[in-house]
């Protein structure tokens, strides 16, 4: 007799319009198994699971939980089949405190019981060792916490299947831990979990077995001890890839910026960067490191020209220019100079995208004010997006088509890409591969390069330390908004930046 | 008269005009907060005014003498409550069921509405040739307060307490449960929540469509009672249009002068009741009365400009304000 599987699709089809985006899926998880589901940006994989939660209506397939066949309409479907999602883009109510959220769509009628609704909350906090305060509003909150509210959203309805879109794209490497921990401790329970990442390591670290999507076909399901990083990346491209960073030794390296005594403080007035001093030198690669939240994006902004700055200098140096000093002009004049901010944030929708507009309108944003006459030229933003699309390998039915409705990162594709284009003298990146997958994550590694070869100063903020470590020439550490070292890339290991990273100057505290 | 007398009097006289818009602005509060924006508050204002006038009317004409006045006040609320519910409902099906854009739809409803209204007000007009007047004895009980004479000669409170119309205390009492459900019950919760985010709350398993449609429904049925409360009591029991006409825009400028929250439409319409008749009350030789009529919309201005400066995320608009909700959408 078959094995009774907690959750099943058989012959799963979905399309929008003309795009295909599910075709004829057959998948199974089994109770108390973590899954990872695999697969290029925009082959399908939120889609899938957004059938099982109840949010899209696949146009044909079945599905089955506990062995009976199911038919899941509405995401109230789902949670009477004891289903439960967290999306890739949060669904919380930021006016809402942590409490609201959870009781959100509970039955049950008339008075709201609050303060039940927080003790409930704090049980099961403890059970699963998450810190948070039911009382808290989610607009105070960070990701993780945002996060974390989420997953208690699913414990308190009782999900014995759980689904996880992306949820350790915007974690920090602490926090991803935590997050495993609590994963390892449901399955204990005899729960199912699908979770989604990019991060190979982490669908080592974490699943019993992985299924890989490609362009919306279920390409096989592997158990992961049986399987390698390398294994996974060719089925979920279908080919034979490379993943290595062709880094060159930097030629002639000129100052490009050079930032002295640079101190920022945000709205509240606690400072955010405090005396930072380097010089990013054109055809180098100068990496960012720090613990989220050091002072990264502050300083990215700063030169920008998007912050107050409160003392300092940003000294420009373009090839073959006489310096020009940063502090104190408009952020257009700064991206004019040729210093580009390409920046993922933590939220991940895009910053300066508009949704509605395809990627030619996306590229016209950033280049509208070149133009000369009344009339906007269109030529050159629907070359640009050709390019992006083609060198990025976006995902979409066309350079007109809404970018809201592309894959979360296709989404980011374009706004890097963008950037990129713009052919700019300094390059600034945050975090321009989250949710990026791995193959197009390598991609831009390379376009990093290709840019620094030209003679572009690129600054990189990222998280992933061992590609920092492989991509960058040097790399600034933060802690706390200070500078607490810089170190020549080649020549440092990781723990030698965790300390530094830990405290300034990488001292041991007492 | 003394100063004492003046002030009794100005408040008074601002309560009574601000009791409209009492009704007015807590229905379209209601609607917003579940992410409607209804823009045909004053089409809904005019049909309420001239359909629980026509209740009224008829009833009293049917039944002659012995016309109960209790009965006339509760035809006229539930004609004008129908009324506006209707044309709501209409705004509804097109905006939530066929996701037709708020805005213009709002702006039909108002047009629609007040033609209705218009149509409805003539008609009677013409029918009984001359002004539409009910009997003095149901006029009376429009006009009258609920509570026995003792309480009302008490001094100054009398007056500034127990001296109303019955609908003043009705509209309290409707704002007060209002606020108790908003804030203190699960739907409640639900509603808001599907004004601030549709997406969450139908990945919550919350029915966005079901509340939308009660919230828009109930809301606009709440604010055409507005309507015949400016009919049959500032008016006089008279169809007149011109009167009515701006009523339902100044309720929707007290909607953001309220921040959304019912309970602020207690005080505030009776801010912007005093407002309206300023020019009557306080008159200043040079300043032309239209002046006066635009201060209402530069208080709410203000306002917002208050907020936007603040930025207390409390104080801002529902989040999905304004906009349809598509569950595959993205
Ligand atoms: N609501 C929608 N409307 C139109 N197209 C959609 C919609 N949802 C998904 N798609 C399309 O379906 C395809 C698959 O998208 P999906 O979000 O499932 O990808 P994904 O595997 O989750 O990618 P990523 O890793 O980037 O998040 C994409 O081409 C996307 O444009
Ligand atoms: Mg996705």
């Amino acid at each position: 007799m078959d094995k009774v599987h907690a959750v099943e699709l058989k012959g799963v089809t979905k399309s929008f319009g003309s795009n295909m985006a599910n075709k004829n899926i057959d998948l199974f998880v089994d109770k108390g198994e973590i899954m990872a589901l695999l697969g290029e940006n925009g082959s399908g994989k939120t889609t899938l699971m957004n059938i099982l939660a109840g949010i899209y209506l696949p146009d044909e397939g079945r599905v089955f939980v506990d062995g009976k066949e199911v038919t899941i309409r509405s995401p109230k479907d789902a949670f009477d089949n004891r289903i439960g999602m967290i999306h890739q883009h949060f669904k919380l109510v930021d006016v809402f405190t942590a409490a609201e959220n959870v009781v959100l769509g509970l039955e049950g009628t008339g008075r709201l019981d609050l303060k039940a609704a927080s003790s409930k909350v704090r049980e099961i906090s403890r059970k699963y060792g998450f810190d948070i305060d039911p009382d808290k509003k989610v607009y105070e909150m960070s990701v993780s916490e945002k996060q974390t509210v989420e997953i208690i959203k699913v414990l308190y309805r009782g999900a014995d299947i759980l689904i996880l879109d992306e949820p350790t794209a915007v974690l920090t490497p602490q926090e991803i831990e935590k997050l495993f921990a609590v994963m390892r401790a449901m399955r204990r329970d005899g729960k199912s979990i699908i979770i989604i990442t990019h991060k190979l390591n982490e669908v080592m670290a974490v699943s019993d077995v992985v299924a890989v999507l490609r362009k919306g076909e279920h390409i096989g399901t592997v158990r992961t001890s049986e399987t390698s990083p390398q294994a996974l990346t060719e089925m979920m491209v279908g080919r034979k890839v490379e993943l290595n960073i062709g880094r060159k030794d930097p030629v002639d390296p000129k100052p490009r910026l050079t930032i002295a005594g640079l101190t920022v403080r945000d709205s509240e007035g606690v400072k955010k960067l405090d005396d930072v001093g380097f010089i990013a030198f054109g055809g180098e690669i100068l990496g960012i490191a720090g613990i989220a939240g050091s002072g990264q994006k502050e300083l990215l902004e700063a030169v920008a020209g998007l912050r107050k700055i409160e003392s300092g200098s940003i000294i420009y140096t373009p090839e073959g220019k006489a310096p020009a000093e940063l502090v104190g002009k408009t952020p257009m004049e700064i991206k004019d100079a040729g210093v580009a901010l390409a920046f993922v944030p933590e939220d991940r929708l895009g910053m300066g995208l508009v949704g509605g507009m395809g990627m030619t309108g996306n590229m016209l944003l950033r280049s509208w004010h070149k133009g000369k006459g009344i009339f906007v030229d269109r030529k050159a933003p629907e070359k640009l997006a050709a390019d992006v699309m083609e060198r990025l390998e976006v995902v979409t039915p066309g350079i007109y088509y809404p970018v809201r409705k592309l894959s979360g990162g296709n989404v980011q594709k374009v706004l890097v890409g963008r950037e990129i284009a713009s052919s700019p003298s300094v390059l600034m990146s945050a975090y321009a591969v989250r949710g990026l997958d791995i193959n197009t994550s390598y991609t831009i590694y390379n376009l990093m390069c290709q840019q620094k070869e030209k003679g572009v100063a690129v600054i990189f903020v990222g998280e992933d330390l061992d590609v920092l470590l492989e991509l960058c020439d040097r790399i600034l550490v933060l802690c706390g908004g200070k500078v607490s070292g810089v170190v020549d890339a080649r020549n440092v290991t990781k723990e030698q930046l965790g300390l530094l990273m830990t405290s300034v100057g990488g001292k041991e505290e007492n | 008269m003394g100063a004492l007398d003046f002030i009794v009097a100005l408040i008074r006289a601002a309560v009574f005009n601000g009791t409209p818009l009492m009704y007015g602005t807590s229905g379209e509060i209601l609607t917003e907060k579940a992410g409607n924006l209804n823009l045909g508050v004053e089409g809904l204002m005019f049909m309420g005014g001239a359909f629980g006038l026509l209740g009224a009317f008829t009833y009293g004409n049917a039944m002659g003498d012995s016309a109960n006045g209790v009965v006339a006040v509760i035809i006229a609320l539930v004609c004008a409550f129908a009324a506006g519910c209707f044309g709501s409902l209409i705004y509804a099906f097109l905006t939530i069921t066929l996701r037709a854009n708020q805005n213009v739809t709002g702006l039909a409803l108002t047009i629609m509405g007040t033609g209705v209204g218009q149509f409805v007000g003539e008609m009677m007009r013409l029918k009984v040739g001359g002004n539409v007047a009910i009997s003095n004895a149901l006029k009376l009980a429009f006009a009258n307060s609920p509570f026995p004479q003792a309480l009302q000669n008490i001094p100054v409170v009398g007056p500034l307490i127990f001296g109303y119309n019955v609908f003043v205390y009705l509209g309290i009492i409707m704002i007060i449960v209002m606020h108790h459900f908003l804030a203190k019950t699960r739907k409640g919760l639900y509603l808001r929540a599907v004004g601030e985010s549709p997406s969450t709350a139908d990945s919550a398993g919350i029915n966005v469509t079901r509340y939308r449609y009660f919230a828009t429904v109930i809301g606009g049925g709440i604010s055409a009672i507005g309507g015949m409360v400016y009919t049959m009591t500032i008016s006089g029991t008279v169809w007149n249009h011109t009167g009515l006409s701006g009523e339902g825009w100044v309720a929707v400028a007290l909607v953001i002068f309220c921040l959304w929250k019912p309970i602020n439409s207690l005080w505030g319409s009776v801010l912007f009741g005093a407002l309206l008749i300023l020019y009557i009350r306080l008159p200043i030789a040079f300043i032309p009365t239209q002046i006066y009529k635009v201060v209402p919309y530069i208080v709410t201005a203000l306002v917002l400009i208050m907020v936007s400066i603040r930025q207390r995320r409390e104080d801002q608009p529902p989040a999905a304000l304004g906009t349809a909700f598509f569950r595959e959408d993205r």
